[in-house]
């Protein structure tokens, strides 16, 4: 096996007080596409300009390519960045931009041409050379903020939030843009976001950033399905967050009472134990609605609601209802085929949950106060 | 038909009576400045441009002649102090952008807050005091009995006290202390617009200092840098103080010429010419400068 492109070891950043980047140790094998996802003020950015070396650790070493990186000035690292702004130079054409780095390490002028022009062809933007910057749309500035970094071919490209400054149409459209410019080059990409969506969709792997550390690290699909911390399982995706205290617990799962007095069954994470404080995790299409009872499966407990209100959004929408007897909020994705669409709000319904496809951990400290996170969507 | 042209006809009036009110204030507000060009540059240049032109031929006697202008060129005092002033100006200049750019830097881009402002406003603090007195401060320090001579004295380093007045260095040195601020003010404000991320881009893809320098950094300041030597140069070739105070009988300043011949000479025909010369001069230098740093004068100063 070949030496991962990026090796974090035990990295330390403080600034004054405050841990910014907490003892991280992470690598990132060649060629796949990694992500850093964390709210804002997680130590993200920290990490990835400790990474390009902007910032010098305070303790423990990265290594790029095999080499430690430690006193190497940033002119000198193998590594490439895609500023937040992208950062083009705007004194220079589209192809001085894209020259740039090739014109410092004293390519000839018309090697240097061939070069821009033949990257910015494999970018889509063939013949723009000499177009100045401000003529090029959002999506077009960052492909050349793109090609201006891998035509140098570094080993590893470092993206800070580069779709943040776009629109949700153009956001989308470069998602998929940016996945297939990674699998075309074969690059490796270091990517950061506060959006989940990005992560999951372009990484191969994401690592979840919360206070300096990572709370979880592992492909889409695990932080989705296998969320191993409330904050992994609140972050990322939308979801129902319950707070209760654990009543019984046998092997698998736990049965809990909200605060609410709602009493449900999920699976059990790691100690939870009768009588601690939890929180627990549905995802809303976990959940199965019905309008009689008879209707769902049998071999889970079923529940009875009232609609509170539609949150009609195309493909995404979903119902928030009350429970019943005490009124707990349940947020329900609606099934795609049509079935519920003509629900309306204070009608009765039913429904139901795999216990096994909802998780329940051990209470954080202080969780009670960022309840807010439990329907990101 | 009439019912529908009123309202038509009355729309079509009330724009154009907006119009000319808008142009009436706009025409108040501008009258206060245009009457000071008019009656402080324009008229005094179209007397001056009128006495330049003629020659007296007798007493109260004056005829139509370019003879001031030949006078200039014939005498080699005349046009020797008029390109030693032209480049010691351009130099003065030059030194200033030189010692002002990394002072602009460090206000603009390194100090933060309450330490950038400090730091301006100790470049400013000299300013209020007056040029004479800021420009006899020098003497003080420098005359043959000054403060610095008595120093190197001291120190060991000379044996008898040297003048240090009445050279080109010190006319230079007072030159370029006179002009800092004129300088700072425009290159604060244009590196202060210099987006950071720029230069991190730069030094991400390779560049080493210098290069950050010569293709970011310098680009995008180009502009302040421009209007800041425009206004240095200006100042320091119609400086008439710090030359004479500083350079005394050896400083052959052209303001002195000008001056000798308006007040000493009471040659008003001789001066206006001498005037005209070092206006025509100042543009030109102006010119030539813009076209080499390929900077607009317009652009340059709306940029300041």
């Amino acid at each position: 096996m070949s030496t991962p492109d990026l090796v974090a070891d035990a990295v330390v950043k403080r600034f004054a007080e405050h841990t910014a980047v907490d003892s991280l140790s992470f690598t990132v094998a060649r060629g796949s596409f990694f992500s850093i996802l964390g709210p804002s003020g997680c130590g993200k950015t920290t990490l990835l300009r400790m990474i390009a070396g902007f910032i010098a650790p305070d303790g423990g070493d990265i290594a790029i390519g095999g080499k430690s990186m430690r006193g190497v000035a940033p002119n000198r690292r193998p590594v490439n960045m895609v500023f937040q702004q992208l950062a083009l130079f705007p004194m220079m054409s589209v192809g001085e931009n894209v020259g740039f780095g090739l014109a410092r390490r004293g390519m000839g002028k018309s090697e240097r041409r061939k070069r821009s022009a033949a990257m910015l062809e494999r970018v889509g933007l063939g013949g723009a050379e000499a177009k100045r910057v401000d003529e090029l749309s959002g999506g077009q500035r960052q492909r050349v903020a793109i090609a201006r970094s891998l035509v140098l071919e570094p080993t590893l490209l470092l993206l800070d939030e580069p779709l943040g400054a776009l629109d949700l149409k153009l956001r989308e459209h470069m998602k998929i843009e940016l996945k297939q410019l990674q699998a075309a080059f074969g690059t490796t990409f270091v990517y950061i976001t506060h959006d989940q969506s990005e992560a999951l969709v372009l990484s191969d792997h994401v690592g979840v950033m919360n206070q300096g550390r990572f709370e979880q690290l592992g492909t889409p699909q695990d932080l989705y399905y296998r969320p191993q911390t409330p904050f992994v399982a609140g972050f990322v995706g939308a979801n129902n967050r319950l707070i209760g205290r654990a009543i019984a617990s046998d092997g698998e799962t736990v049965a809990m009472t909200t605060t609410h007095g709602w009493t449900i069954r999920a699976q059990r994470h790691a100690t939870v134990t009768t009588g601690d404080a939890v929180e627990a995790f549905v995802r809303p299409e976990v959940v199965q609605l019905a309008r009689s009872v008879t209707e769902l499966p049998s071999a889970h407990p079923a529940h009875a609601g009232e609609v509170r209100s539609l949150l009609f959004d195309g493909a995404n929408s979903a119902v928030l209802l009350h429970e019943a007897n005490t009124r707990q909020e349940v947020r329900i994705a609606l099934p795609q085929t049509g079935q519920f669409a003509d629900l309306r709000v204070g009608e009765q319904v039913f429904f139901s949950f795999d216990p096994a496809r909802a998780i329940c951990f051990q209470a954080r400290a202080g969780a009670a106060a960022i309840g807010a996170a439990s329907s990101d969507v | 038909m009439s019912e529908s042209s009123l309202p038509a006809g009355a729309a079509t009036e009330t724009p154009l009576a907006g119009r000319w009110s808008a142009r009436l204030t706009l025409g108040l507000l501008l009258a206060p400045a245009l009457l000071w060009l008019l009656a402080l540059i324009v008229l005094p240049h179209i007397d001056l441009a009128l006495l330049s032109l003629r020659e007296r031929v007798g007493p109260r006697q004056y005829v139509a002649s370019l003879a001031q202008y030949r006078t200039f060129f014939a005498e080699p005092l005349y046009w020797h102090v008029f390109v030693r002033t032209a480049v010691m100006s351009v130099f003065a200049t030059l030194l200033t952008l030189l010692l002002a750019f990394p002072i602009a830097w460090i206000i603009a881009k390194l100090a933060r807050g309450r330490a950038a402002s400090l730091l301006f406003i100790l470049c400013l603090i000299p300013f209020w005091v007056s040029e004479t007195v800021r420009t006899l401060g020098w003497m003080i320090l420098l005359r043959e009995s000054g403060v610095l001579p008595g120093l190197l004295m001291k120190l060991g380093l000379t044996s008898v006290p040297v003048e240090l007045l009445y050279h080109d260095a010190t006319i230079l040195v007072g030159l370029v202390y006179t002009s800092l601020l004129f300088m700072l003010v425009p290159l604060i404000s244009s590196l202060e617009s210099l987006d950071n991320s720029l230069i991190e881009a730069a030094y991400d893809l390779g560049a080493n200092g210098f290069a950050v320098l010569r293709t970011i950094v310098i680009p995008h300041a180009a502009p302040g840098i421009t209007a800041g030597c425009i206004v240095v140069f200006m100042l320091t070739l119609g400086n008439y103080l710090t030359p004479t105070l500083l350079g005394g009988k050896n400083s052959q300043w052209f303001t002195e010429q000008i001056y000798t011949q308006f007040i000493t000479r009471f040659n008003w025909e001789q001066g206006a010419a001498f005037g005209f010369l070092l206006l025509g001069l100042s543009t030109a230098i102006v010119i030539v400068g813009l076209r080499l740093s390929g900077q607009r004068f317009g652009e340059v100063m709306r940029r300041t």
